[in-house]
C-alpha cells in the first residue's frame, strides 16, 4: 500500500515533465520525480521493529534496518543538487538567447 | 541598491554562520561514530557560506573563498580521497581498509573511514560552494543576441 | 504506522498544488514544502543521515529555484493555448500505460517491513569487522568504496559542467566583435 502512494508521487512528477509547456514547471517536475525514487529506494529497506543503523554498543541484541539503501541514497540526494543547479544553468543560457520560457518558442536551433 | 540585507540578518548571520560551518566540521569529523558523514557534513559546510553570501553580498565571501581557491580545493579534496583509496595498494588491494581499527566507539578508530570523511567533506562543500557563486554572478541581458 | 500514510497522502497533496498552480514562485514554494515532510519521512523510516541530508539539499535547491524564477518581472506562467490535443492526448495515455505496469510489479516486492537484505546479512556478520558504529557509513565508505568514487566523479563533472556553460564569452568573440567595426 504504501508503494502505491510513492508511485502516485513518481507518476504525479512526470505528469508534469510530459505535459507542461513552461521550462521552470519542467525543472519542478524533474525535482518531484528525484524525490518519489529516493522515497522508494528508502521504503525498501525498513524493517518492522528496527532500529535507527548505528551499533548500540550497551544493547547488542537490537534489530537494525537495512543500511545499504540509505547509502546509495545519501549519494543520490547529493548528486541530484548538483545536477539541479547544471539544468537551471541551462535554462538561464536558455532565457538570454531566446527571451522566453516557453518551450513551444525555443525551436530554432542554429548551427 | 544596498548590498545584501538588512542589519537585523547580518547582526544574526555573524554569530550564526560561523557556528554553522562549525557544526559541519563536527558532523564530518564524527562521521563514524553518529549520524552524518562527509556527505551531510559538506552541504552544511556550502551552507554556511551561502548564508554569508546572502546576507552580505557576493563581494565579502568571495574576498573570505576566491573563486580559483573554491575550485582547488574541490580538486584537493578529490585527490584525498583516492589517495586513500591508492594507500591500500600497501596491503594488496584497491581501497583496503588498513589503518589500524582502534577499539568501536573512539574518535580514532575505523581505519582510513575518518580520513576519506574529511577528503569527501571538502570536496562536497567547495563544488557547491563554487556552483553556487557562478549562478549568482552571472547577469542576464534577455532577448536575441546578434 | 498511521503516520507515515498521513504524511505521504499530505506530499501527495502538495505534489498536485505544485503541478497545478499558476504562479511559478507558489510553485517553488509547495516544492519546498514537499520536501520538508520528505525529511519528516525519513525519519520516521529510521533513516538519520539521510535526513540530515535531504533538509539542508532541499534549503540549497530552494534558494536555486528562486534564483532563477526571479529573473522574469512577472512570475506568472504563460497563458495561451493548449499545445495539440493529440500530443497531449499520447502524453497522458502513455503516463497511465507505464502506471498500469507499475501497479502489476508492485505484486512481486516483498512486503513492506520485512526486506531481504541479502547482501547486508553478509556485511555484517559478527565474523567481519569494519571498526565503525555507524553502519551506513562503513557500507559507503569500506564496503563500497568504489561506489562513492563514482558519485565523486559524477559530482566533480556536474560542476564542471554547470561552471563551464556559465562562463562569461571567450576571447575570441571579442576580437571577431572588434574586426567588423
Amino acid at each position: 500500500m504504501v508503494y502505491f502512494l510513492c508511485f502516485l508521487l513518481f507518476l504525479i512528477g512526470l505528469y508534469c515533465i510530459v505535459t507542461k509547456k513552461n521550462l521552470l514547471k519542467i525543472i519542478i517536475g524533474l525535482v518531484i520525480v528525484e524525490y518519489a525514487v529516493n522515497l522508494f529506494l528508502v521504503l525498501l529497506g525498513y524493517k518492522t521493529g528496527g532500529h535507527a543503523p548505528i551499533i548500540n554498543l550497551a544493547a547488542p541484541d537490537w534489530i537494525y534496518v537495512d543500511p545499504l539503501p540509505q547509502a546509495l541514497v545519501l549519494t543520490s540526494i547529493v548528486i541530484g543538487l548538483a545536477v539541479l543547479a547544471l539544468v537551471v544553468a541551462i535554462a538561464m543560457r536558455i532565457y538570454e538567447r531566446y527571451g522566453t520560457f516557453d518551450i513551444t518558442q525555443i525551436r530554432k536551433l542554429r548551427g | 541598491m544596498k548590498e545584501g540585507m538588512t542589519v537585523i540578518v547580518k547582526t544574526i548571520t555573524r554569530f550564526v554562520g560561523v557556528m554553522i560551518m562549525l557544526f559541519g566540521v563536527y558532523i564530518v569529523l564524527h562521521g563514524h561514530l553518529s549520524p552524518g558523514g562527509g556527505f551531510a557534513g559538506g552541504v552544511l559546510l556550502a551552507s554556511g557560506f551561502i548564508l554569508l553570501t546572502l546576507a552580505f553580498g557576493k563581494d565579502v565571501s568571495l574576498k573570505i573563498l576566491p573563486q580559483w581557491l573554491a575550485s582547488a580545493l574541490e580538486s584537493v579534496g578529490a585527490l584525498i580521497f583516492l589517495g586513500m583509496a591508492l594507500l591500500g595498494f600497501a596491503g594488496g588491494f584497491f581501497f583496503l581498509n588498513l589503518l589500524p581499527k582502534g577499539e568501536a566507539g573512539e574518535l580514532m578508530s575505523a581505519g582510513i573511514i575518518p580520513l576519506c570523511n574529511i577528503g569527501i567533506g571538502i570536496k562536497v562543500g567547495a563544488a557547491l560552494f563554487a556552483v553556487f557563486m557562478v549562478l549568482i554572478m552571472l547577469r542576464i541581458r534577455p532577448g536575441k543576441e546578434e | 504506522m498511521i503516520e507515515l500514510y498521513l504524511l505521504l497522502i499530505f506530499m501527495i497533496i502538495g505534489a498536485i498544488v505544485a503541478v497545478e498552480i499558476r504562479s511559478l514562485l507558489s510553485s517553488v514554494v509547495a516544492v519546498g514544502v514537499v520536501g520538508f515532510a520528505l525529511c519528516v519521512v525519513f525519519f520516521i523510516l529510521r533513516a538519520p543521515d539521510v535526513a540530515i541530508t535531504q533538509l539542508i539539499v532541499e534549503i540549497i535547491a530552494l534558494v536555486i529555484l528562486i534564483r532563477v524564477t526571479g529573473i522574469k518581472r512577472d512570475v506568472t506562467e504563460m497563458r495561451g493555448e493548449q499545445r495539440e490535443l493529440i500530443t497531449q492526448g499520447v502524453s497522458v495515455g502513455a503516463v497511465i500505460a507505464l502506471a498500469v505496469f507499475f501497479f502489476l510489479a508492485i505484486r512481486l516486492l516483498p512486503e513492506f517491513g520485512k526486506p531481504l537484505m541479502s547482501l547486508s546479512k553478509d556485511y555484517f556478520s559478527p565474523l567481519i569487522k569494519s571498526g565503525a558504529i555507524n553502519r551506513v557509513a562503513s557500507v559507503l565508505l569500506d564496503f563500497r568504496a568504489y561506489d562513492t568514487l563514482g558519485e565523486a566523479t559524477v559530482l566533480f563533472t556536474a560542476v564542471v559542467g554547470a561552471i563551464a556553460i556559465l562562463r562569461k564569452r571567450g576571447r575570441k568573440k571579442v576580437e571577431e566583435e572588434d574586426r567588423e567595426e
